[in-house]
C-alpha cells in the first residue's frame, strides 16, 4: 500500500482512484442497508416512539394556566407569593377579566380540573367564580371586596400561592405529585403520611417484581440445568414442557391460576381433601399479593429458562469434570467452577424478567386484589377511569425511565443482538 | 412501491374512517343485564320503527369521560349517544363535551301533556343530562348466615360482633365515607360538611378501620353478587339491580337491606360537536327512549325505578318472572324510608383528593 | 444429567434422586395449570372445580355445555371472528416489513446499528400501558383509535422485534459469498433475494411470524386502549369476563387456545428441525 501511495494511486478497472472506488462502493453498500430499514424505521417511529413521545409530553405541560388566565399571570409575576399578603387590586381585577372570558369560552371548568387535582375545592370554586365574573361582578367597586364576598376563600393567599406556583407553560408538577410530595412557595415537602401513594405503589411494584424474580431464578436455574446436562432427544422433549406455557396464552394462564386458587378451587380442595386444611380454614390464596406472586412465576418462568439454558449449553463439561478429577466434591466443583461461568445467564434472564414484570397490568388486575396492584394499574386508572392524564404521563415516565436503564444494562451485558427465542 | 403503499394505506384509514356513514348510530352504555334491558326497551324498538338507523352498541361507559375528551381533543367524535351517571354528565356538561338540551321542546311530553320539565322534576340536575333511571347502591346479606335477627340498619356492617364475617364494600371511597359517618352518630344532614375538613376525614377512615380486616373490595357490579352466591361474604353493597337478580332470578338466600341507599341517577347525553345530521338522529333516539312508556318499559327487565313520575304507574310485571316490579323498585315508599342522596357538586371538589387518600389508607 | 456412576455414595445418590424430584415439581407446576382447565371445561356444573361426578369419570358429570355456549353465543363469535381478522394482517405487516429491514441490518457497515437495533427492539421492552397509552392518545388524534386499522398498526409494531430477533438470528450464519455468487451470474437483487437469501432464512421469517401471529392474538393490554368494542377480541372478552363475571365459558375458550398454542408449538419445532438439517447440524 505505501509503495502505491508513493508512486500514485492505485486505479480501479474504469480508472478512478481504488481508494474513491471503494469509498463509493462502501457508501452504496451503507445506503443501500438504510433503504432496506427505512421503511421499518420510518413505520415504529410513526405508529410507535411518536405516540409515546408525545404522551410523556402531557407529563409537564401546564398551558391550561397560562392560556386561560393570561392577565392574572402577568399581574401575579411581581407578586411575593411568600409574604403571606394577599396580592393587590391589579391581579384581582386581571382574574375577573380573565374568568369572564374564560367562562364564555367553557374553558374555566377545565382550569377548574387542572388546579382541583393540587388541591380539593378549586372544582366548585372556579366554577362559581367563572360564573360571577361573567355576569355580576360590578367594574366600579373594587374586585378584591367582591370576591371574597362570593367565596371566603378568595382571601385566604393560599389559593393565590397556588396560582402562582402554577402559571408556567411547563411544570414539575405532576411529577412532585408522582413522588408523593407537593409543592409549596419554601419548597418541595413531603405529602402527609397518609397520602403518599404513588411512591408506595412503586416500591410494592419493584419489591413484588424482585420477589418474583429471584423465585423464578431459583426454580428456573435446576430446571435449566437439568435440560442443559440431558441428551439432545430428552431435553428436547422436556423443553416441550417449558415451551408451551410460554406459547400459552397469558389470558389462559391467569384464567387458569384465578380459577385453581380460589377458595373453592382445586388447590384449596385438594389440600381439604388431604387433610392439612380444615374446610372452614381455607387459604386465601387469590386477589393479594400471594396470588400475583404465584401467577406471575409462572408466566415469566420460561422467560428466565431460556436464556439460562442457553448460556448452559455453552458451558464445556470438562471445567466440571478436570475440577473433580483434582479431587473437588461435586458442590465445590459446582459452585466454584459451573456457577460462575452460568452467571451470564443468570444476569441475561433476571433482567428479562424484572424489566417484563415491572410493567405489568393485565395479571396484577386480575388477581391482584388490594395489595397486588402494580404501577401499571395506576396509570391505567388515570388513564380512563378518574382521568388524569399528566399525572399518568408523569408515573409513565418513571416506570419508562427505570426500564430503559434495564434495557441499557441488559444491552451492555448480554447484547440485544443476543436475546434468544425459543 | 414505498409511495404507493402509503397511498393506499392512506386512502384505505380514510375509508375505514368514512365507513361510519350516516345510518350507524353509536349508542354506549354499561354492558351486562343493564344494557340488555336497553337493548329490549329501547334499541330493539327503535330499530323496528326506523329500518334504517343500525345501531351499534359499546359498553365503554365506565371510560365516557376520559374517552370524550380524547375524542373532542382530536376533534373526531365518534360516539351518538352516551349513557352515563349523573356526575359524570354534569362533568361532562361543564366541560362542553356534552350539549345542553332543552327538555320541553326536545324531549316528549307525558302522555297527559305535563312537559317534560316538570315530568322529570328535580332529576334534571344538568342542563346536558336526560334521566332515564333512578338506582341505588345498598346491601344485601345471606338470610342463612345473620342469625334470628336480621341486619335493619346500615350500621349493621360495621357491627362484626352481631354480624362476623366478611363483607363486601366498593373500592372507591364514594357511599362508603357516608355510610362511616352516618355510623359514627353524624347526622345525615351534616355528612359533607363534616366529611369536607381533614378531622371528619379522619374519623371515616378510623370508622372504617375497624372492619378493615373483614372487607373484601369490590370493584365490578358483579362481585358483590358472587360472593354473596359463594357465601363467601356475610353482607355486601352493590346496585340494587344486581341483587334482584340475585334474590328474584336465581333464588339465593339473599334479602335486601334497603337502610341508607344511596340514590344515583343515569341517563343519557349526547356529545356535543356532532354533525348536524348525527345530532338530529341522536334527538330522535332520545326522544323515543325517554317517553312515559319506554321508560315503563324497562322496568319490565331490571328492578330500577323510571325516571319519569308519569312513568310510575305504568310500572308492571316482569317481563319473563310475572312478578310485580314496584315493590322492588328503590323509590318505592316502603324501601326509601332512609335514603342518602350523594352530593354531586361536594364530590366533583373532593374525588380527586379522596381518591387519592382512599387508595393510601387501602394500602396502609 | 448423566446417569448416577456405579461408585456413587449414599449421599451421592440421595442428592441426585431429590434433585429429580425437585425438577419433576417444577415441570409440574408449569405444566399442570395448563392441563387442568381442559377437563375442568367439561364440567358439567357452572364450577371451577372437579366434582364428585368427574372423579368417579362418571359420563354424567361431563359435558360440552360450555363450547356449545362459545359457538352460539354472538360475543364470543364477533370475538373470535376479530381475532382471526386482526391477527393476521398484523403479522403479514410485521413480517413483510420486518424481513426487509433484517435484511438491511445484517450487512456489513450499517450506521448507527446498534441504535437502530435498539429502536426495533423496543416495542417488546416498553411496559404495554405505555405504549397502550402513548397509542391511544396519538391515535385519537390521526383519527384511527377505535379502528380496525387502529388495533392491526399497534399490533404490528408489537411483532416487528421477534420477527427482526428471528430473521437478524438465521441472517447471522447466512454466507453472503451465495448472494455474490447470484449476482455475478446475472441475477437482480430482487431476484437474488428471493430466490438465494429467502429459502435460507424462510425458517426465521417464519417463527417470526408465529411470534408476530401470537403476540397480536393474545395482546389485550394495547387492544383494549386502542381499540373500540367493535374491535373486542377473544382475549379481551376473556379480560372483561373475568374481571366481571366469571363463566364456565372462559375455561372452554382457554382450551381452545391451548389447542392452538399447540398447534402452533409443533410448527415451530418441524421448521427447527428442518433448518438443523439444511443446515447440516444433525441434532445429537
Amino acid at each position: 500500500m505505501s509503495d502505491a501511495t508513493a508512486n500514485g494511486p492505485v486505479l480501479a478497472a474504469d480508472g478512478t482512484p481504488l481508494k474513491k472506488s471503494l469509498q463509493r462502493s462502501l457508501r452504496h453498500k451503507k445506503f443501500r442497508a438504510l433503504m432496506l430499514i427505512a421503511p421499518l424505521l420510518a413505520f415504529v417511529l410513526v405508529t410507535f416512539v411518536a405516540p409515546i413521545g408525545a404522551m410523556l409530553l402531557r407529563s409537564v405541560e401546564n398551558q391550561i394556566v397560562p392560556d386561560t388566565l393570561p392577565r392574572t399571570v402577568v399581574a401575579l409575576a411581581d407578586w411575593d407569593a411568600t409574604s403571606g399578603e394577599l396580592p393587590d387590586e391589579a391581579a384581582f381585577a386581571a382574574l375577573a377579566a380573565d374568568l369572564a372570558e374564560a367562562f364564555d369560552n367553557k374553558t374555566h371548568v377545565k382550569l377548574a380540573i387542572r388546579l382541583n387535582y393540587e388541591s380539593p375545592g378549586m372544582t366548585s370554586l372556579f366554577k362559581k367564580t367563572g360564573k360571577a365574573a361573567a355576569r355580576r361582578f360590578d367594574p366600579d367597586q373594587p374586585y378584591r371586596q367582591q370576591f371574597i364576598d362570593l367565596r371566603p376563600e378568595w382571601g385566604e393567599v393560599e389559593i393565590w400561592q397556588l396560582l402562582k406556583t402554577y402559571s408556567s407553560r411547563y411544570t414539575n408538577g405532576y411529577f412532585v405529585n408522582a413522588i408523593d410530595m407537593q409543592k409549596t412557595p419554601d419548597g418541595l415537602v413531603m405529602k402527609p403520611d397518609g397520602q403518599r401513594v404513588y411512591m408506595a405503589s412503586m416500591l410494592r411494584t419493584l419489591g413484588l417484581t424482585l420477589v418474583i424474580t429471584l423465585l423464578c431464578l431459583t426454580i428456573g436455574y435446576p430446571i435449566a440445568f437439568l435440560l442443559a446436562n440431558l441428551p439432545m432427544s430428552k431435553a428436547n422433549l422436556l423443553m416441550i414442557l417449558v415451551l408451551l406455557p410460554f406459547w400459552t396464552s397469558l389470558l389462559v394462564r391467569t384464567s387458569a391460576w384465578k380459577v385453581l386458587l380460589q377458595q373453592q378451587g382445586v388447590v384449596n380442595d385438594v389440600l381439604v381433601w388431604l387433610g392439612v386444611l380444615a374446610d372452614d380454614s381455607r387459604l386465601e390464596l387469590i386477589n393479594n399479593q400471594t396470588g400475583t406472586i404465584i401467577t406471575m412465576t409462572h408466566i415469566l418462568l420460561p422467560f428466565m429458562i431460556l436464556p439460562l439454558y442457553s448460556v448452559m449449553k455453552g458451558i464445556p463439561p470438562y471445567y466440571v469434570r478436570a475440577a473433580k478429577s483434582l479431587g473437588a466434591t461435586n458442590w465445590t466443583a459446582f459452585w466454584r467452577v459451573y456457577f460462575p461461568q452460568s452467571i451470564p445467564g443468570i444476569g441475561a434472564g433476571a433482567i428479562l424478567v424484572f424489566i417484563l414484570s415491572v410493567g405489568y397490568y393485565i395479571t396484577p388486575e386480575l388477581v391482584g386484589g388490594r395489595s397486588g396492584k402494580f404501577i401499571s394499574n395506576w396509570i391505567a386508572d388515570f388513564v380512563l377511569k378518574s382521568p388524569n392524564w399528566g399525572l399518568a404521563a408523569a408515573l409513565g415516565a418513571i416506570l419508562l425511565a427505570l426500564v430503559m436503564v434495564l434495557y441499557v444494562l441488559y444491552d451492555k451485558i448480554v447484547g440485544i443482538d443476543n436475546v434468544k427465542l425459543g | 412501491m414505498k409511495l404507493n403503499k402509503l397511498i393506499i394505506g392512506a386512502s384505505a384509514l380514510a375509508m375505514i374512517a368514512g365507513a361510519a356513514s350516516a345510518e350507524d348510530m353509536t349508542i354506549v352504555s354499561w354492558g351486562g343485564a343493564y344494557q340488555a334491558s336497553q337493548q329490549n326497551a329501547y334499541f330493539d324498538p327503535y330499530m323496528a320503527m326506523h329500518p334504517d338507523v343500525n345501531i351499534i352498541t359499546d359498553e365503554s361507559s365506565g371510560e365516557a369521560v376520559a374517552k370524550l375528551r380524547a375524542m373532542a381533543e382530536a376533534g373526531n367524535i365518534s360516539w351518538d349517544v352516551v349513557d352515563v351517571v349523573a356526575a359524570d354528565a354534569m362533568r361532562l356538561c361543564d366541560e362542553g363535551l356534552a350539549m345542553e338540551i332543552d327538555p320541553d321542546t326536545q324531549l316528549a311530553p307525558a302522555p297527559d301533556g305535563t312537559p317534560a320539565s316538570e315530568d322529570f322534576g328535580d332529576l334534571l340536575v344538568s342542563e346536558c343530562f336526560i334521566p332515564q333511571i333512578v338506582y341505588s347502591t345498598t346491601f344485601g346479606y345471606r338470610t342463612d348466615m345473620v342469625g334470628d335477627t336480621p341486619p335493619s340498619s346500615v350500621c349493621d356492617v360495621f357491627d362484626t360482633e352481631t354480624y362476623p364475617g366478611k363483607r363486601s364494600l366498593e373500592k372507591r371511597p364514594i357511599g362508603n365515607m357516608e355510610w362511616a359517618l352516618i355510623c359514627d352518630g353524624v347526622a345525615d344532614a351534616d355528612v359533607y360538611d363534616v366529611l369536607a375538613t381533614p378531622e371528619g376525614q379522619a374519623q371515616a377512615f378510623a370508622k372504617l378501620d375497624t372492619i378493615k380486616d373483614d372487607v373484601i373490595w369490590w370493584s365490578a357490579g358483579a362481585d358483590t353478587p358472587q360472593l354473596l352466591a359463594d357465601g363467601e361474604v356475610v353482607m355486601g353493597s352493590t346496585y340494587n339491580g344486581r341483587l334482584f337478580a340475585l334474590i328474584e332470578e336465581q333464588h339465593q338466600p339473599v334479602a335486601m337491606l334497603w337502610d341508607a341507599q344511596v340514590y344515583d341517577l343515569d341517563g343519557w347525553i349526547i356529545p356535543a360537536g356532532l354533525s348536524a345530521e348525527r345530532q338530529q338522529a341522536a334527538l330522535d333516539f332520545v326522544y323515543f327512549a325517554t317517553d312515559t312508556q319506554r321508560l315503563a318499559d324497562q322496568a319490565k327487565y331490571i328492578s330500577y325505578g323510571p325516571a319519569r313520575a308519569s312513568s310510575a304507574p305504568l310500572v308492571g310485571k316482569h317481563e319473563s318472572l310475572g312478578i310485580d316490579m314496584a315493590p322492588h323498585m328503590p323509590t318505592d315508599p316502603a324501601n326509601a324510608q332512609h335514603t342518602f342522596l350523594f352530593n354531586y357538586n361536594w364530590w366533583a371538589d373532593y374525588r380527586d383528593d379522596l381518591d387519592a387518600k382512599f387508595q393510601a389508607w387501602l394500602a396502609q | 444429567m448423566s446417569k448416577l456412576p456405579p461408585y456413587a455414595t449414599t449421599g451421592q445418590r440421595i442428592w441426585h434422586y431429590s434433585f429429580l424430584v425437585i425438577c419433576g415439581l417444577i415441570f409440574f407446576f408449569l405444566i399442570f395449570p395448563i392441563i387442568v382447565i381442559v377437563p375442568l371445561s367439561f364440567n358439567a356444573q357452572p364450577y371451577f372445580t372437579f366434582t364428585p361426578e368427574m372423579l368417579a369419570l362418571d359420563p354424567a358429570g361431563f359435558s360440552t355445555e360450555h363450547y356449545q355456549k362459545f359457538f352460539n353465543d354472538a360475543d364470543w363469535q364477533r370475538a373470535l371472528w376479530n381475532s382471526i381478522s386482526i391477527a393476521p394482517m398484523a403479522t403479514f405487516l410485521a413480517v413483510s416489513l420486518g424481513t426487509l429491514a433484517a435484511v438491511g441490518l445484517s450487512q456489513s457497515h450499517v450506521p448507527f446499528r446498534g441504535t437502530i437495533m435498539a429502536l426495533l427492539i423496543s416495542p417488546m421492552i416498553v411496559p404495554l400501558i405505555i405504549s397502550a397509552t402513548g397509542m391511544y392518545f396519538f391515535y385519537s388524534q390521526i383519527g384511527i383509535q377505535g379502528t380496525y386499522w387502529g388495533v392491526v398498526l399497534a399490533h404490528t409494531v408489537l411483532g416487528i422485534p421477534f420477527v427482526i430477533i428471528t430473521v437478524t438470528a438465521t441472517l447471522v450464519g447466512f454466507d453472503h459469498s451465495l448472494t455474490r455468487a447470484a449476482a455475478n451470474m446475472g441475477a437482480g437483487p430482487v431476484r437474488t433475494f428471493f430466490k438465494i437469501q429467502m429459502p435460507l432464512i424462510l425458517p426465521g421469517v417464519i417463527s417470526g411470524g408465529l411470534f408476530a401471529f401470537i403476540t397480536s392474538f393474545d395482546e389485550v393490554v394495547v387492544t383494549k386502549f386502542v381499540g373500540s368494542a367493535s374491535q373486542t377480541t377473544l382475549p379481551w372478552r376473556m379480560f372483561t369476563g373475568l374481571r366481571e363475571q366469571i363463566s364456565p365459558t372462559i375455561l372452554a375458550v382457554a382450551t381452545i387456545l391451548v389447542g392452538i398454542s399447540i398447534a402452533l408449538l409443533t410448527v415451530l419445532e418441524l421448521l427447527r428441525r428442518r433448518s438443523e438439517r439444511l443446515r447440516g447440524i444433525t441434532p445429537s
